[in-house]
């Protein structure tokens, strides 16, 4: 591996070293001195063309505890309309002696493309409606931990498919993993084609939540932005919640040892209610907390094993 | 519309032994401008010879559907460069899109056009007149005036962008009737294809997480578009054909008797939705690469005459203009140099379409649906010397530094076609000949 661009892009024997890995750097988090020496001298590049602080800052972090140069350029707004192409932006990055460029971008594919492009190794921080595979490395590492390993586990994956970069990289690594998945949605909010999809891949999809929820180990919800409603997606937030939340009724049918999910920013309200969001059965807090282990083992794995770590 | 030929230079030729469509075997005397004698011939002294065995001759190719880029974007594309592209490609007329900066939207810009077509003089260039006025979709321009112009504009077509609204095409159709124009339209309904759709609607777009372009956004245009064809009794042409839902559409209309034309591009002949899957930008195009089906739906239109006419829809891009994120890049792909090869490889080698019916789909029909009366003729005693001559056999790797054109955003780069251009005549004049166009 040595880019992580898709979550296609780990086996599952690579997917199941990161997660280990990533158990090891969870604990240098409650260090006092929460420094490893593992990445120094590598200079790490954090090329964003959309604002995310969670995902920036836990990447930002992640490099500064393996004890990498870390520079977080900002590059927002559309290149085209700066009248500079996305190669001219990337190149002239890498031009300064990059060994690592995380890459987050409005559009999907943008770090495949910068991949073919550059020398230094490539993360997609998230990419447009595509990807984010180190979302779905900490929603699988959190996962793990509480409910322990994923094969032959039912997740259900309930939200704005169609314009989710979580859930094409969850789908992946569940499976990978093992995992059974159902994706749930109103017919709107799957993504296109999902039908001969999800027959080629393996997977099932539903419109009933009800139907659902009682079968699974684990619920991972995904934020609805309520702009969707004026695309037409669906009617009301009201009857969104109805059909598709988590509310305080669903909790009653949620199997007692199954955990929830969800990778924020919350709708509290639409898609989840503030009880199911608290309660004991919820991970979401720990999935915020997994994000710099998780992306400290991907920076671990890409650049300290690559050639040229004791330049 | 005929045009001058102010570029005459006396030479005479005698092709030798080509195989002529519908006419087996020839020689064929070029002199003046004209094509003199057919039969078998002996070479006069002051002539020279070609040796065409083995080559088949079709008629000059004519592009209904080609971006010049000039004037705007001469980074892009110039007349001078796209006419060399379109000699090399076999054509000997190209209709030029409205899409230029300034517009092409008024008898100023057509003559602009036309005239520098004629100083670079490899090919007849053609201008086709927008038609609203900037491409806004808002108010008719002016079609009356561009047809009377020295271009004498046939074919309005607003392409890149769609005529949307139902009332505004139905005046522009009705209202080109007094000239015998014709409206060609970019089948795209806005409001279920945005300017962000890039990539075919279905499985791969939802992998991908691109923007889809369902190919019913295409289906509902032409549906509605024929009907207003048969409201107002006039012609409509659609460009880029490229779903099977639309050949449906266009079959059940021609039945009907109704008066619609259609094209479909080289890259929707052979091209699939699959080559995006590795986000390239070369393969973004308007409409999208389309799956199999739809492919396969598109050669049989095309065999069957359901589709008329191929046309390249040629689309130069400079390269940092495509080197951008895919949803952000821009449409289009190159085709006036490939063409040919690309319809002798899937139409011809495949035994879909005869010789005879790629001289109707590449010059004859293209030449009457936008009424330029000196390119699709015979080739006969008497006929403009407009002509091509191919080599069928021969077999190569395309590369796109070879290319005459002067963007690199060439599809076929790498890829095997079968037939090359040997040589092309622009009214007994070689535009192209021994791999070089000639001026």
């Amino acid at each position: 591996m040595r880019h992580l661009l898709s979550a296609a892009d780990l086996a599952r024997d690579e997917a199941l070293q990161i997660l280990q890995t990533a158990e090891q750097m969870h604990q240098v988090q409650d260090r006092e001195v929460k420094k490893l020496p593992a990445l120094r001298g590598r200079t790490i590049v954090n090329l964003f063309f959309e604002d995310s602080t969670r995902t920036r800052s836990s990447f930002e972090i992640a490099g500064k505890w393996l004890s990498a140069d870390v520079i977080n350029v900002s590059a927002k707004g559309s290149s085209v309309s700066k009248g500079e192409s996305l190669r001219d932006t990337v190149m002239t990055v890498a031009a300064m002696g990059v060994d690592g460029l995380v890459i987050r971008h409005h559009a999907s594919g943008a770090p495949q493309q910068v991949a073919q492009w550059v020398d230094a190794m490539v993360v997609n921080a998230g990419d447009g409606t595509h990807e984010h595979p180190t979302q779905a490395l900490l929603d699988a590492y959190t996962i793990r931990r509480r409910i322990g390993d994923l094969d032959g586990r039912h997740v259900a994956i309930v939200g704005d498919l169609t314009h989710s970069r979580v859930v094409r990289s969850n789908l992946i690594l569940l499976r990978t993993l093992g995992a059974h998945v159902t994706l749930v949605a109103p017919p709107t909010l799957m993504p296109s084609g999902v039908g001969a999809w999800a027959k080629e891949d393996g997977f099932d999809t539903s419109y009933d939540l009800d139907e659902v929820l009682p079968q699974v180990d684990v619920a991972m919800m995904l934020r609805v932005q309520k702009e969707r409603m004026s695309g037409g997606y669906f009617p009301t937030p009201r009857e969104y919640t109805v059909g598709y939340g988590l509310t305080r009724e669903r909790l009653k049918v949620l199997p007692e040892h199954a955990v929830i999910c969800h990778p924020g920013p919350m709708n509290r309200g639409l898609e989840i209610t503030a009880d199911a969001a608290d309660e004991a059965r919820s991970l979401i807090l720990d999935q915020v907390s997994a994000g710099v282990a998780v992306r400290m083992s991907v920076l671990y794995h890409l650049l300290a094993s690559s050639e040229g770590a004791e330049k | 519309m005929t045009h001058a030929n102010p570029t005459r230079d006396g030479q005479a030729y005698v092709v030798r032994g080509a195989d002529l469509v519908g006419g087996g075997r020839a020689d064929l005397l070029l002199r003046d401008g004209v094509i003199v004698e057919v039969g078998s011939l002996s070479a006069p002294k002051d002539v020279t010879v070609l040796d065409a065995d083995g080559l088949v001759a079709l008629p000059g190719l004519v592009d209904l559907h080609t971006h010049l880029r000039e004037p705007g974007r001469e980074d892009a594309e110039t007349i001078e460069t796209g006419s060399a592209a379109a000699a090399a490609g076999g054509f000997t007329a190209v209709l030029a899109m409205a899409n230029t900066d300034p517009v092409t939207d008024t008898a100023e810009a057509a003559e602009r056009v036309l005239d520098l077509g004629q100083k670079v003089g490899l090919v007849d260039v053609q201008p086709v007149g927008a038609v609203t006025k900037a491409l806004a979709g808002e108010q008719l321009a002016e079609l009356g005036l561009m047809a009377r112009s020295r271009a004498g504009v046939r074919v309005f077509s607003d392409d890149g962008k769609c005529v949307h609204d139902a009332r505004l095409m139905r005046r522009a159709l009705e209202y080109v009737k007094a000239f015998g124009g014709v409206v060609s339209q970019h089948a795209q309904e806005p409001r279920l294809a945005d300017g962000q759709a890039c990539c075919h609607e279905g499985e791969l777009s939802g992998r991908l997480g691109l923007p889809g372009w369902p190919g019913v956004a295409e289906e509902v245009i032409v549906a509605r578009d024929v009907m207003l064809a048969r409201h107002t009794g006039s012609r409509v042409h659609i460009a880029h054909v490229s779903t099977a839902g639309s050949v449906e559409v266009l079959r059940w209309a021609k039945s009907q008797g109704i008066a619609v034309t259609a094209e479909v591009t080289p890259h929707h002949l052979l091209l699939t939705t699959d080559l995006l899957g590795g986000y390239d930008p070369v393969f973004k195009v308007n409409p999208p690469l389309r799956p199999q089906e739809d492919v396969e739906a598109l050669r049989a239109a095309l065999a069957d005459g359901t589709i008329d006419a191929v046309a390249t829809d040629h689309a130069p891009h400079a390269r940092h203009d495509k080197e951008h994120a895919f949803a952000e890049a821009a449409f289009g792909m190159l085709g006036l140099e490939q063409a040919l090869a690309v319809v002798t490889t899937v139409m011809v080698e495949s035994g879909l379409m005869t010789w005879d019916e790629v001289a109707a789909a590449m010059s004859h029909r293209p030449a009457q649906i936008a009424s330029l009366t000196g390119h699709g003729r015979r080739l006969a005693a008497g006929e403009p010397a407009n002509l091509v001559l191919l080599d069928p056999s021969a077999e190569g790797a395309v590369d796109r530094d070879r290319s005459l054109s002067l963007s690199r955003n060439n599809p076929w780069h790498g890829r095997v076609l079968k037939g090359a251009v040997h040589a092309t005549f622009l009214r007994g004049r070689a535009t192209y000949l021994d791999g070089g166009v000639t001026r």
